[in-house]
C-alpha cells in the first residue's frame, strides 16, 4: 500500500533522511519509533507530500508522491493522518470540523456529511460533543475527534504522528484503544509513537530509526525479543525502563 | 488672555449662507467617516491579498508582497496623497488625465485610493502576523484532509486570523479615521478642514478647533466600544485571545 | 509619458531642497524624538506611579493625544503656542512664534504620547525582582529607575524607538499645512513656481523612500544584533 524507496531528504545542508526504505502493507499496522530528532515525523509527512524530499521514492496505492504530476489534494483525501497536537479547527464545532472536508473535498451533501461524521462519533465515543467546539474539549477528545476527523474520508490508510505524545497520561488510553480498534478492523496504520504496549499488542511489524537512517525493520515479536542493532538495543531499554 | 471667546458661533450661519457653523462641522464628520469607511474596505481587501501571498510558499509572490509593502511604508502619506492627486493624472494619457482632474470630488476619490493604498500595506503586515501566529500544523492538517491551499487558507486559516487580529486591526481603524485629516491638503472638506475654514472666517479659533477635537473623541470612543462588543462574538469558545484554554474535564 | 522629464529643475533646487528643506525636516525629527522621548517616559512613569491624579492625567494625555489627527494638533499649536508664551511670560499680548517652534512643540508634544506607551510597554517588561532588589539594597525611587529600570528597558526599547523615530521623520511633511520649508514645503514650492509638479512630487517621493527604506533596514540589522547578544 505504502512504499518508500531510497527516501533522502536535506534541510538545507542538513541531511535528516538518510536512504530510507520500507513498506506497509494492506491491513498492516507498522510502527515507527525512535529517539526525538531521528527523522520519524519527518517521513511520516512525506508519505502524504506535506514535506518535500529531494531523493527516492514513495508510491501510495500505486500512485508516486513526489511525482511533480500527481494530484496532491486528491491523494491525500484518501490517505488520514492524526497529528501530535489534534489540529482541530478551533473556529468549527466538532460537526463542522468532521464535514468540512467530506463536503469540500468529496463533494458530499451535508445531510450524508453529517451522518457519517455522527456515525464516526459514536464509534470513538463522543456524539455528546458534537455541537461543541475543540476549546471546550479535553486533550484526549480532541485527538479522538481528530482520528474521527481523517476516518471521515474513508480513507485507504491512515498515518498517526505521535498521537498521544501531547496528552496528559490519563487520557493516553483513551486515544490508544480507538487505535487499537481501528487496527484490528484492518486498517492499514502507520504510526510514529513511544507507546510501546501499543506496538505489542497490534502492530505487525516495528521500524527503528536513529539519526535519519532506518536502523532496524522487524517483525514486533523478534523486535522486541531480541533487536539485531545495537542502537535498537539501548533505545528499548532507555524506553521500557519506565 | 486677549482672546474674545464666543461660544454662540456654532449657531451663526457660516459665509455658504446656508448652514451654521456647527452644521458645516456635522458635515464635514460626514466626509471623514465616508472617506475613512471607503479607504478601509480598499484597504482590507488589497491588505488581506498581500499579507495572505507573503505568508505562501512562493518566493516570488512573497518578494512581490514585500516590496508592495515596502512601497507604502516608506513614503509618508501626504507625499502619497500627492503623487495620486498631482502626479497621476499627469502620467495619464491626455483623455483619461482630463477626465480624472474634472471629476466632481475628485479629492475625495483620491483621498479614498492613497489613504485605501496606503493602509493597506499596514493591513497586510498585520494580516500576516495573524496567519503565521497560528500554529504550524493547521496548515498541514488541513492539506492533509485534501483541501487545496485557497482552500485551506479560507475555510481553515484567515478565520481564526482575523479574529486574533481584531484588536491591531481596530488600531488601524482608527488611524485611517485620524488620517483622513490629510486630505484636506488636496481639498477635502473634511472635519479638520471644516474647522480651520471656521477658524479662518470666524476667528474663533480655540471654538472651531475644540468641537473638531471632541468630535474626534466620539468618534474614537463609539468605534472602540462596538469593535470590543464584536470582539466578544466572533470569540470562539474555549480561546481567549489567540490563546487555547485547558478545558474543564 | 516622461517624454518631458525635466530632470534640470531636480538638480538645479538640490541645494535648496537639502539645505533648507531636508536640514529643517531632520532638526525636527531630531529635537522632537529627544524632547518626545523624555516627555514620553515622564508619562510612562506618571502612568505606571499608582498616585491616582498623576496616573489619571497621564492616561487622559496620552488617549487624547492618540484619539485626534496631527493635523489638527499642528493647527491646535500654532494658535495656542503664542497664548501660552503670554501666560508663561506674562506678557501684554501673544508671543509671536515661528512656525518652526511651534512645530517642535506640537511634535513633541504629540510624538510623547505614542514615546509613552512604548517606554510603557519597555518598563514593564523588567521583571519585578529587579526593582525589589535594588529597593532591597536600600535604593530610593528615582535611583531604582534611574540606575537600575529606565536603563534596562530604553535597551530593550532602541529598536522600537528607532521606527518611532522614522514614523515621526514621515510625520513631518505634515508642516506643509503650515507652509514651512521643511523637504516637502521646499519641494512643492520649486514645484509651483517652475510647474514642475511631476518631477518635484517623484523625486521627494524617491527621497523620502530611500531615507526611510534604508532607515528601517538599519534598525533591523541593529534588531538581529541585540537578539544574539541577549
Amino acid at each position: 500500500m505504502i512504499t518508500i524507496r531510497e527516501v533522502s531528504k536535506w534541510f538545507g545542508t542538513f541531511q535528516v533522511l538518510k536512504r530510507c526504505s520500507t513498506e506497509v502493507a494492506k491491513g498492516e499496522v507498522v510502527v515507527v519509533c525512535g529517539p526525538s530528532g531521528s527523522g520519524k515525523s519527518t517521513l511520516i509527512k512525506c508519505a502524504n507530500g506535506l514535506e518535500p524530499f529531494q531523493e527516492g521514492t514513495i508510491t501510495v496505492d500505486g500512485i508516486s508522491v513526489g511525482d511533480r504530476r500527481t494530484d496532491l489534494p486528491k491523494l491525500r483525501a484518501r490517505i488520514g493522518m492524526v497529528f501530535q497536537h489534534f489540529e482541530l479547527f478551533p473556529h468549527l464545532t466538532v460537526t463542522r470540523n468532521l464535514t468540512l472536508a467530506q463536503m469540500k473535498v468529496l463533494g458530499r451533501s451535508e445531510r450524508e456529511s453529517a451522518g457519517k461524521g455522527m456515525l464516526l462519533l459514536e464509534r470513538v465515543g463522543l456524539q455528546e460533543q458534537a455541537r461543541k467546539y475543540p476549546g471546550e474539549l479535553s486533550g484526549g477528545q480532541q485527538q479522538r475527534v481528530a482520528i474521527a476527523r481523517a476516518l471521515a474520508m474513508d480513507p485507504i490508510a491512515m498515518l498517526f504522528d505521535e498521537p498521544t505524545s501531547a496528552l496528559d497520561p490519563e487520557m493516553i488510553n483513551e486515544v490508544l484503544d480507538v487505535m487499537v480498534a481501528l487496527a484490528k478492523e484492518g486498517m492499514t496504520m502507520m504510526v510514529v509513537t513511544h507507546e510501546m504496549g501499543f506496538a505489542r499488542k497490534v502492530a505487525h511489524r516495528v521500524v527503528f530509526m536513529d539519526r535519519g537512517e532506518i536502523v532496524e525493520d522487524a517483525p514486533t515479536a523478534e523486535f522486541f525479543g531480541k533487536p539485531r542493532s545495537e542502537r535498537a538495543q539501548i533505545f528499548l531499554s532507555k524506553i521500557l525502563q519506565h | 488672555m486677549n482672546y474674545n471667546w464666543n461660544w454662540a458661533i456654532f449657531f451663526e450661519i457660516s459665509p455658504d449662507a446656508v448652514h451654521s457653523y456647527l452644521q458645516t462641522l456635522l458635515i464635514g464628520t460626514g466626509w471623514t467617516l465616508a472617506t475613512a469607511l471607503s479607504a478601509w474596505a480598499v484597504a482590507l481587501v488589497f491588505g488581506s491579498i498581500i499579507g495572505v501571498i507573503r505568508t505562501t510558499p512562493f518566493p516570488w509572490l512573497i518578494r512581490l508582497g514585500t516590496g508592495y509593502v515596502e512601497l507604502f511604508r516608506n513614503i509618508p502619506l501626504l507625499v502619497q496623497m500627492f503623487l495620486w492627486y498631482f502626479v497621476l493624472p499627469e502620467l495619464m494619457p491626455d483623455e483619461i488625465g482630463i477626465w480624472i482632474k474634472e471629476l466632481p470630488s475628485a479629492s475625495f476619490y483620491t483621498a479614498v485610493v492613497a489613504l485605501g493604498f496606503y493602509t493597506s500595506a499596514r493591513v497586510a503586515e498585520q494580516v500576516r502576523a495573524g496567519i503565521l501566529s497560528l500554529p504550524r500544523g493547521q496548515r498541514l492538517a488541513a492539506l492533509a484532509l485534501g483541501l487545496t491551499l485557497p482552500q485551506a487558507y479560507y475555510h481553515a486559516l484567515l478565520p481564526m486570523a482575523y479574529r486574533i487580529i481584531l484588536p491591531p486591526l481596530t488600531s488601524e481603524f482608527l488611524n485611517i479615521i485620524k488620517n483622513s485629516a490629510v486630505a484636506l491638503t488636496i481639498g477635502l472638506m473634511e472635519l479638520t478642514a471644516r474647522a480651520r475654514a471656521m477658524q479662518e472666517f470666524s476667528f474663533q479659533v480655540f471654538e472651531a478647533f475644540t468641537a473638531a477635537t471632541l468630535i474626534y473623541i466620539v468618534i474614537n470612543i463609539v468605534v472602540t466600544y462596538a469593535m470590543r462588543r464584536v470582539e466578544r462574538r466572533v470569540a470562539v469558545p474555549g480561546y481567549i485571545g489567540a490563546a487555547p484554554q485547558a478545558a474543564a474535564h | 509619458m516622461f517624454s518631458n522629464f525635466d530632470f534640470d529643475v531636480i538638480i538645479r533646487s538640490l541645494p535648496y531642497l537639502f539645505l533648507d528643506g531636508m536640514t529643517f525636516t531632520l532638526m525636527l525629527t531630531a529635537l522632537a524624538t529627544v524632547g518626545g522621548i523624555l516627555f514620553g517616559t515622564l508619562l510612562a512613569l506618571m502612568r505606571l506611579s499608582g498616585v491616582g491624579p498623576l496616573t489619571l492625567f497621564a492616561a487622559g494625555y496620552v488617549n487624547l493625544m492618540r484619539s485626534v489627527p496631527l493635523v489638527l494638533m499642528i493647527f491646535w499649536f500654532y494658535f495656542l503656542v503664542p497664548y501660552i508664551g503670554q501666560w508663561i511670560t506674562a506678557a501684554s499680548r501673544p508671543i509671536q512664534v515661528g512656525a518652526f517652534v511651534s512645530s517642535l512643540v506640537t511634535f513633541t508634544l504629540f510624538e510623547a504620547a505614542y514615546f509613552a506607551e512604548i517606554m510603557r510597554a519597555g518598563i514593564q517588561s523588567i521583571p519585578r525582582g529587579q526593582e525589589a532588589a535594588a529597593q532591597a539594597l536600600g535604593m530610593t525611587y528615582s535611583q531604582t529607575m534611574g540606575y537600575i529600570v529606565l536603563p534596562q528597558a530604553f535597551r530593550n526599547m532602541v529598536p522600537v524607538l528607532l521606527t518611532q523615530t522614522i514614523i515621526l521623520f514621515q510625520d513631518t511633511s505634515l508642516v506643509y499645512v503650515l507652509s514651512v520649508t521643511d523637504f516637502l514645503g521646499a519641494a512643492s514650492k520649486v514645484a509651483q513656481r517652475d510647474g514642475r509638479l511631476v518631477e518635484m512630487y517623484l523625486f521627494a517621493a524617491l527621497v523620502y523612500f530611500l531615507i526611510s527604506l534604508a532607515a528601517s533596514h538599519l534598525v533591523r540589522r541593529l534588531q538581529a544584533r541585540i537578539a544574539i547578544i541577549r
